[in-house]
């Protein structure tokens, strides 16, 4: 690892002054940051340790549960209020990452974390997402694990958090803190689309500070799974991902919000399957419609083709949990 | 091993052979600066701001003052610069768990966190964990399971024990494996481990 300052924050503005500073960077777990640093994907002259910030709340009310971005995920996860009211929450962490490293992760750090993609994360090899211009290892060649939706000709790379599939489905907010003052990101528009600069992967601004996580709750009537598909059964990040809240009344759906992991460079909403679930009966009909419009437009690479009808069978079965039929 | 006399210890024991060879070997190649990824010193305003600073790391109930570079992790504090051999290091990546501590009671991995991120915590150990010559419970279930082969794992797999049991995660030998997935096991003793950590939960309730 590159030598680097290091400073401690005591306040949030106090921190988003010292990160003006254009290579410092805030660490909070350190989980994915110092696994960066030491393979020399990413060097910074400054860590801005912002752990001492009062960003731990984890608050459920009426209709909502506020989430302090320094919340850890094993706390967020075992928390009995976010189990009760957003078990989708709960599951999604507990699918991620190992027991100690949930222990250390934030859930700031969570949204935040890099690509899996290997050659991302090997600093020899081209990427476009490392160093913009040098070409992607992975359009021609080891894809197995990579995007068959919403990627570009310039990055095929998925992004890793379960966390993140969660938080799309149930439309939670990210609320952040920057030199021009707070403001609130819906998740759905955090993540922006590879393009032509997969380097940008939020909307955040330089320096900005992710200070918590709005979710709402308001819905008691929705259920919710969360079906993460791995090679191995644990401590793996996801082939593919599904992320549904579902209301299904008298046998007819009334309300579907469907998110999906390890198929896109983002969190992936569909509203295509959603719609062709909505207003009709759960029967194997519109199961199979909803994962034909998920996978409209999706673009297979040469190894990873399998995962078109892994996400519809994923989907199929996690809509099977709220009484539909395969 | 007591946490004192490590740092004096005189005489050849397998550590300091293991740390001669491994010195040897590389002096033939490689500068070691080159392969621990290190960049030379540049310009001095750098070096003045990530130089070394003074912390004071709680360790197994002692407070250890010790100079580090903010780089350094607390798993290379503790190794390194404290002498506790105990916590291994094996991928330094936090994939393989080796280097599991306790800091304030709840489980880690050392090598994702800094040294001087963790000033004011109590760190425990695989060295803290027996009391004088009674071995923890954890540690005496390992032994008496055979929860080890070739034993590189073995303290992180304990510490991870010690902690999990504390969780209450060992209501089936599922749970077990689930909530012991950040400990890998090369010799895969991962039946053997189950079994120390069944006997130790039991023991313990």
């Amino acid at each position: 690892m590159r030598a680097f300052a290091y400073t401690p924050a005591d306040s949030p503005e106090a921190a988003v002054r010292l990160a003006a500073e254009p290579q410092a960077r805030y660490i909070a777990g350190g989980t994915d940051l110092l696994n960066l640093m030491k393979d020399g994907v990413q060097q910074h002259d400054r860590l801005i340790d912002i752990n001492n910030l009062p960003l731990r709340e984890i608050t459920v009310s009426e209709d909502r549960v506020r989430l302090g971005a320094l919340a850890r995920m094993s706390d967020v996860a075992g928390h009995p209020g976010v189990r009760r009211r957003l078990p989708l929450l709960s599951q999604a962490l507990l699918a991620g990452a190992s027991p100690q490293v949930r222990n250390m992760a934030s859930i700031g750090g969570n949204l935040l974390q890099r690509t899996r993609c290997w050659y991302f994360r090997d600093s020899t090899m081209p990427c476009n997402k490392r160093e913009p211009g040098s070409g992607c290892s992975a359009l021609e060649g080891l894809n197995r694990w990579h995007a068959v939706l919403g990627g570009s000709d310039r990055c095929i790379a998925v992004h890793p958090s379960d966390l993140a599939v969660a938080l799309t489905a149930l439309d939670a907010t990210v609320t952040t803190l920057s030199a021009q003052g707070p403001r609130s990101i819906p998740v759905r528009e955090f993540y922006l689309s590879p393009g032509d600069t997969p380097d940008r992967e939020t909307v955040l601004r330089p320096g900005e500070l992710i200070t918590g996580l709005d979710v709402p709750a308001t819905d008691r009537s929705a259920e919710s799974r969360y079906l993460k598909v791995r090679d191995r059964a644990t401590f793996e990040f996801a082939v593919v991902s599904v992320a549904a809240v579902v209301a299904v009344r008298h046998g007819v759906v009334r309300q579907a919000s469907l998110a999906f992991g390890g198929v896109a460079p983002r969190p992936w909403r569909s509203p295509e399957a959603e719609q062709a679930l909505i207003g009709r009966p759960l029967h194997a009909a519109t199961v199979a419609a909803a994962g034909r419009a998920l996978v409209r437009g999706a673009i297979p690479r040469e190894h990873n083709g399998f995962k078109i009808p892994l996400v519809q069978r994923a989907l199929a079965d996690v809509l099977d949990g709220f009484g539909g039929r395969r | 091993m007591s946490e004192e006399e490590t740092p004096t210890k005189v005489g050849s024991t397998r550590r300091t052979v293991l740390k001669a060879g491994a010195t040897t070997t590389l002096a033939a190649g490689t500068p070691l600066p080159a392969l621990l990824g290190e960049a030379p010193a540049s310009a001095a305003a750098a070096a003045t701001a990530t130089s070394p600073v003074e912390v004071s790391l709680t360790v197994n109930g002692v407070a250890r003052p010790c100079t580090v570079e903010p780089r350094v992790t607390l798993l290379d504090a503790l190794r390194e610069r404290l002498g506790l051999t105990g916590t291994k290091k094996g991928c330094d990546r936090g994939e393989c768990g080796a280097c599991t501590v306790l800091v304030d009671g709840r489980r880690i991995k050392s090598c994702l966190t800094l040294a001087v991120m963790q000033q004011g915590k109590e760190i425990t150990t695989v060295e803290g964990l027996a009391r004088g010559d009674r071995l923890h419970p954890v540690q005496a279930a390992f032994v008496r399971e055979d929860g080890l082969q070739c034993g590189f794992c073995t303290p992180g797999q304990i510490m991870s024990a010690v902690a999990l049991i504390g969780e209450g995660h060992t209501r089936s030998d599922d749970e077990i494996r689930e909530w012991m997935s950040g400990n890998l096991c090369r010799c895969s003793c991962y039946p053997n481990i189950v079994a120390a950590v069944r006997e130790a939960a039991k023991e313990m309730s």
